[in-house]
């Protein structure tokens, strides 16, 4: 199953392999990994999203706190969380279609940013099934290019200030992740 | 006061406490050795940087202190790589400098350039690169923090050319490592070690799985008074060897591949196993779908992310093995367990028959022999022995039996041949008042013996025990079991080793004869300069009992039955 997990790590050059280096050389699968700057300067931020069971997904914990950059990690699958992927969708459009490509991104709240003579393009921000949703119905119209951000996360309500190391290792006190849990909001 | 980054580097490393290095020189860590002059440190000129890296793990390793190689750029950073690695997983603590071509040269393939911060990323705990001679100190201090606390491991700091040539203002006052992120110091909940205690009282065949992190967190009279209290016997893996007396009436001897086959048996028919610093190396557990099936697991461990990485287990106590043992002690009740003693004790009688010891001497020289012939010969003296890696490896760890800790210095987790002799160097610059012996095969010994060299410039005592079989004999071992006795790329053609020896300034002589081991062994002990021994032994033996890779860990290929053997050697 999917695992996503918020990674604080320092701003520090390299460590974005380091972290990369981790995933690749304990076999771990990573679905996405995304990386940005925080409300602190000398903090990044990943959300990186794993095909793991709920031991691998211990280890992969573990192993991000053994890499001395890494200042805190949650995994936030199980947690009330919101996460969004952003795509930008080329579409074919010929003048026949062109309405109902727009009334397919209107139905999903998408937004059109570039528009062609032969094609629209396409923004859309949410969840990853809704995107996949756009995509599917879209498909038959023909894709031209398509990219995604992969998911940015964030737990909802009061920030967790736990942003230190704990001091108990929680090693086996595994909260169970299961899909029911997940929180999705469009 | 204004200083360079060469001279701030040395005046960090002896803040550290650092009186001796193994290096080797070159162009982009010319700046760092020109400034050596201003400082008290040794250097030991190795020669090969792989050599220079091993000897750092071996003063770490029976010192408990951190081990310092250095080497310049490029070819001299990336011969490092195998002796880092060693260190990476066999958590020994090493800190290597490698100096690096200009930090405006970076990325442009200059001379002797490599990425060896990419390149030791995987097998290193953590490296550096710095491109300013006023990250020295902060760097250096961070680098021995890292490589000595939690679970051990290497450091690889690289600095460019012009940091070390640069100056800046250095005041000389030690700088507290500052690693948000880095916290080796986790301790258990009272939830677990409650777990734990009931876990240990209600079981009925437990048996202590007694590892390196004992040594490393020098737990080992904790560890005696937790087995003695609750009588529960010990067993040890390779790196483990010395953390619990071999004599005491409660160990085992070794487990694992080569193992003791009584300790294989007890492991499996256990309710309980007490992981005490190990991690359940492929080596020690043998197919894991088999291993121990009727015991919960207790795993005692620093690295949590070691916790059901290859063996699930029932209670993680993560923490420092003595501080975890410390509090667990007072709770711990003593019980008699005289059944399941009793029970392991005939398990010794039935499978001690087949010891290669109780073999009548026909003459023949096994390596077996010589060793435990070694043992007996420094038995009570202070004796460091160093192994390489292979059929003597496991010969050694079989038949010297190691009371104290820090006294058997090997490359488990990584194997790498050639680690002796470089090693032993390390261990007697780091105890020079100890006995040091290299024990190697006659294939390991020749991928280093040019350290012999730098041993007689550095004016060591290590003696040198060839177990000489004309195979790289480990090797041989499987393809006699598993590849129909296809002896391909074995046979090893050596050159004279006495010859070899004495070109070096190197006393030696060869032994073929189980009667001259004692007295050849006496003389190299008396003897002021390093000896080295060439035991021409017999070729086709093996090591007994084996675990096939794969098989579960009580299928043991067992030595064939010695009263058969002895027939057909007559």
């Amino acid at each position: 199953m999917l695992n996503t997990f918020v990674v604080y790590v320092e701003n520090k050059p390299g460590v974005l392999t380091r972290v990369a280096s981790l995933f690749r050389r304990r076999a771990f699968n990573i679905d996405s990994l995304t990386v940005g700057r925080t409300e602190k300067p000398e903090v990044s931020r990943m959300t990186i999203v794993v095909d793991a069971d709920r031991d691998q997904a211990l280890r992969v914990e573990a192993n991000l706190y053994k890499l001395v950059n890494v200042l805190f990690v949650e995994n936030i699958t199980a947690k009330p969380s919101i996460s969004r992927d952003l795509a930008m969708i080329k579409v074919s459009a010929t003048h026949e279609a062109r309405s109902h490509v727009l009334e397919l991104a209107n139905v999903f709240r998408a937004r059109v940013v570039d528009v062609a003579p032969e094609s629209l393009t396409i923004e859309i921000t949410g969840g990853e099934e809704k995107i996949d949703g756009l995509l599917e119905v879209l498909r038959p119209y023909g894709v031209l290019e398509m990219v995604r951000t992969g998911i940015v996360a964030m737990r909802r309500g009061t920030k967790s200030d736990e942003t230190a190391v704990p001091a108990t290792s929680g090693a086996g006190v595994a909260t169970v992740a299961s899909d029911d849990n997940v929180s999705y909001s469009v | 006061m204004i200083k360079t980054g060469a001279q701030i580097l040395w005046e960090c490393l002896e803040q550290q406490g650092v009186t001796t290095v193994f290096g080797y020189p070159g162009g982009a860590i010319l700046p760092a050795y020109d400034a050596l002059k201003y400082s008290k440190i040794h250097h030991v000129l190795v020669r090969h940087e792989q050599g220079a890296t091993h000897m750092a793990d071996g003063y770490a390793r029976a010192s408990g202190r951190v081990g310092v190689a250095v080497a310049t750029s490029g070819p001299g950073a990336t011969n490092m790589v195998t002796g880092i690695a060693t260190a990476m997983l066999d958590s020994s603590p090493i800190v290597c400098i490698t100096g690096q071509v200009g930090s405006k040269l970076i990325g442009s393939d200059a001379f002797q350039e490599t990425d060896i911060t990419g390149v030791t990323l995987p097998i290193t705990k953590h490296n550096y690169l710095v491109t300013h001679a006023d990250q020295v100190a902060r760097t250096i201090s961070e680098a021995f923090y890292v490589a000595s606390s939690g679970r051990p491991g290497p450091v690889l700091v690289d600095i460019t050319k012009d940091a070390q040539q640069s100056s800046c203002e250095f005041d000389g006052k030690p700088i507290k490592p500052q690693l948000p992120g880095y916290r080796p110091d986790l301790s258990p909940t009272p939830d677990e070690y409650k777990q734990a205690l009931e876990l240990i009282h209600s079981a009925k065949r437990p048996v202590i799985l007694a590892g390196h992190g004992i040594i490393l967190s020098g737990a080992m009279q904790e560890v005696r008074q937790f087995a003695e209290r609750n009588n529960i016997p010990v067993g040890l893996t390779l790196l483990g060897l010395g953390a619990f007396p071999a004599s005491h009436p409660l160990s085992l001897g070794m487990m694992g591949m080569h193992g003791e086959a009584w300790l294989n048996q007890t492991i499996q028919e256990a309710d309980l196993l007490i992981a005490l610093g190990m991690r359940f190396d492929d080596r020690v557990t043998g197919n894991l779908k088999t291993y121990a099936p009727n015991a919960k697991k207790i795993h005692v461990e620093i690295d949590r992310a070691e916790i059901n990485k290859n063996v699930k287990v029932d209670v993680a106590l993560v923490g420092d093995l003595k501080a975890v043992l410390r509090e667990l002690l007072p709770k711990v009740k003593s019980q008699d367990r005289h059944d399941w003693l009793s029970y392991i004790d005939r398990l010794k009688g039935d499978v001690a028959v087949r010891d290669i010891q109780n073999l009548p001497d026909n003459g023949h020289l096994y390596a077996a022999h010589v060793i435990n012939d070694l043992w007996r010969e420094t038995l009570g003296s202070n004796t460091i022995i160093v192994t390489d890696v292979g059929q003597h490896q496991m010969w050694e760890a079989q038949y010297f039996k190691h009371e104290e800790p820090r006294t058997l210095i090997t490359s488990g987790g990584l194997g790498t041949m050639g680690f002796a002799l470089p090693a032993a160097i390390g261990v007697k610059a780091a105890r020079p008042e100890a006995e040091v012996w290299a024990i190697v095969g006659d294939g390991g010994f020749q991928m280093t013996m040019c350290e012999m060299a730098t041993m007689m410039q550095e004016n060591l005592k290590v003696n040198i025990a060839i177990i000489n079989n004309g195979y790289l004999g480990m090797v041989r071992q499987w393809q006699e079991f598993f590849y129909d006795r296809n002896y391909e790329a074995t046979p090893l053609l050596s050159p004279n080793f006495v010859k070899l020896a004495d070109a070096f300034g190197i006393r030696a002589v060869a032994v073929a004869q189980r009667s001259e081991v004692v007295p050849t062994v006496g003389m190299a002990r008396k003897h002021r300069g390093p000896v080295l021994i060439d035991f021409q032994v017999e070729q086709e033996d093996s090591v007994y009992p084996m675990v096939a890779a794969g098989a579960a860990l009580h299928e043991m290929i067992r030595r064939p039955n010695p009263l058969e053997e002895t027939a057909a050697d007559v």
